[in-house]
């Protein structure tokens, strides 16, 4: 099987960090006024340059709103400049339903993202410590997880076991990806089963969930950190809002499944604004007392 | 007649056709058992012809069946002193899921399925099989039970998928079933999960994490609904027959993705026309399967768990020329 074959092939190239905008990856859904020179709020109409912008971490300095980041702006957002090495960036979704236009729009998404699929994962440093990450892009397919995003998280945690990393996964997703049917129902068993050996052997696992954690991500990895976190504004929740409102016909509360209302529900530990994650998190490390270097 | 599904009528027309002519034959005296060997016939190979070729959605309607056997159907005909317990000692008691200790072939167990009512009044509250989080977590509790003493666990999945209301996010929802789907993957007993029914999504998968995931013939288990995908697809729910093959759901296709160990075949009609048959052909097969996995140990369990799992998947790998 291939997977046979690729399992013991690491794959180190480095990733310069800031690589990011060669990758045309600027477009998100970030409204662009004349040659992406201004950057227009979603929230508040607040006009900010778009240098400023990227240097606040693309957080609007009007109102607080977190701007959607793309997979290799965060990594570069969190990780010592220079230390960041890709793992498996060679495996693709295949088409294994024959779903109507899946491969059509895998090719689209390819294209616009830059990407091979909707997650990142690697390892890097964060103030020295040492980390396997992952990051999910919603520009790809949503963010949602098939068959390729369900290996490359399972495989992520792997090393993290292997090697004694702290595992540090960043969700953005929709859900299971419908194109692939049950075999993207079944990755959220993997990737649980995956963490579960974390678990056992008393490897960190860090979940931040960033804008939009939904589905059968939020129903598998992303709940299942030793720290649970969120990013201020995300949308997290098992089901959709309509199909909730359906259910129980009345309208819900505006800040219904927002990482805010969660916390007061008990159900994270703590959200994080964009510009105290990386110093918040090289904390934990440290009273993880994970060795320095790599 | 309740529980007649479209596809069905000719043959059930037939039968009826035939069962009056049976009684012509009794009543009035007046031989029709020439007519009704002929009948009968055509009957056999009607039936053949129906249930022979099944569509995807005929499947679901299948699963889905009102008189489809629920959990506690099969719970009471495969063990004997099933004491069902209760409750998550966090919040509450859902119906939804029914668990308990009982015997299967003597030997101690632990049993959990999703539960569907029987009719409306049932369905209400055993809210038509969709649990909330308190319901994985009774399940989870008692998992972990069945771990502690060394009892494999049985499962029974039958569900339209986890409720999708306010409550239940409030409460965790996502949480729950993540959790199951961790703490089933740790068990060092063995776990077996058979789709019964409705296999609906992560509301099933909390329960599904197996050494062995079995199927009945016509059971369905699928990311999301027919008629959900649908709506997505196509912004028309009524194309759900279409969606439903799209999306590779029956227990064929999931045998065939190496996703489910082996199909239990189901009489001619579905589950509910024999449960007698029915059941006689699971316990041959859950026997089968136990009796291979009661020979690993604990860990050996928790290996072939996770081996099974981590070989789900298609994808390829580009090999980059230097």
């Amino acid at each position: 099987m291939l997977k046979d074959i690729f399992y013991k092939k690491r794959r180190y190239a480095t990733v310069r960090t800031g690589q990011a905008q060669d990758r045309g990856e600027e477009k998100a859904e970030v409204k662009e006024v004349p040659e992406g020179l201004m950057i227009k709020c979603d929230k508040c109409g607040t006009i900010a340059y778009a240098k400023e912008l990227e240097k606040n971490l693309k957080v609007c300095q009007g109102c607080g709103y977190h701007f959607p980041m793309t997979a290799f702006e965060r990594i570069a957002m969190l990780l010592d400049e220079g230390y960041f090495f890709e793992y498996d960036s060679e495996l693709l979704s295949t088409d294994p339903l024959n779903f109507p236009d899946y491969l059509s729009k895998l090719k689209k998404d390819m294209e616009t993202s830059g990407l091979s699929e909707a997650v990142v994962t690697g390892e890097g440093t964060i103030k020295g410590y040492p980390v396997v990450i992952a990051v999910m892009d919603p520009r790809f397919r949503m963010g949602s997880m098939g068959s390729v995003v369900g290996e490359k998280i399972t495989r992520a945690a792997e090393q993290a076991l292997e090697k004694r990393y702290p595992f540090i996964l960043f969700s953005a997703s929709g859900g299971a990806r419908m194109q692939e049917g049950v075999l993207s129902l079944m990755q959220m068993a993997k990737t649980s089963a995956a963490l579960a050996r974390l678990n056992e052997a008393g490897v960190l696992y860090i979940s931040v969930m960033t804008n939009p954690t939904t589905g059968g991500v939020s129903a598998s990895f992303a709940s299942l950190g030793d720290y649970n976190f969120a990013e201020p504004g995300a949308l997290i929740g098992f089901a959709g809002r309509r199909i909730i409102e359906q259910t129980i016909r009345q309208e819900l509360p505006e800040d219904f499944q927002t990482a805010e209302f969660l916390l007061k529900k008990g159900q994270l530990d703590k959200v994080i604004p964009r510009q105290e994650l990386r110093h918040t998190l090289a904390k934990i490390l440290d009273m993880h007392t994970v060795r320095r270097g790599s | 007649m309740a529980g007649e599904l479209s596809f069905e009528k000719p043959l059930l027309e037939l039968n009826r056709k035939i069962e009056e002519l049976r009684r012509f034959t009794e009543e009035k005296d007046i031989d029709f058992t020439d007519e009704i060997v002929k009948l009968e016939a055509r009957a056999k190979a009607l039936a053949q012809e129906i249930y022979g070729n099944l569509t995807p959605w005929q499947r679901v309607q299948l699963a889905r069946h009102p008189e489809r056997p629920t959990t506690l159907d099969f719970i009471n005909a495969l063990f004997t002193d099933f004491i069902e317990l209760h409750g998550d000692r966090l919040y509450g008691d859902d119906a939804a899921i029914v668990a308990g200790i009982a015997k299967f072939n003597e030997q101690p167990v632990t049993v959990i399925g999703h539960q569907k009512g029987k009719d409306t009044k049932e369905n209400i509250a055993r809210n038509f099989g969709m649990p909330h989080p308190e319901g994985y977590r009774k399940a989870l509790r008692l998992m972990q039970q069945a771990d502690k003493f060394n009892r494999p666990i049985i499962c029974f999945i039958n569900t339209p998928g986890a409720y999708p209301g306010k409550a239940a996010e409030e409460r965790g929802q996502s949480e729950a079933i993540a959790r199951n789907l961790r703490e089933m993957a740790s068990f060092g007993v063995p776990i077996i999960c058979i789709v019964t029914g409705e296999g609906g999504s992560g509301g099933a998968l909390a329960l599904g994490i197996g050494n062995r995931l079995l199927m009945l013939e016509n059971a369905f288990y699928s990311v999301i609904s027919p008629e959900g995908a649908a709506a997505l697809l196509w912004k028309d729910a009524s194309q759900a027959q279409r969606a439903a093959e799209s999306l590779k759901i029956t227990a064929q296709d999931l045998f065939e993705l190496g996703v489910v160990d082996e199909i239990v075949p189901e009489p001619i009609g579905g589950a509910h026309r024999n449960f007698a048959e029915t059941v006689t052909g699971l316990r041959s097969v859950l026997l089968k399967h136990l009796d291979a996995l009661k020979t690993m140990s604990r860990e050996e369990l928790v290996v072939d768990r996770y081996h099974k799992y981590k070989a789900i998947g298609r994808y390829a790998a580009f090999t980059e020329s230097v």
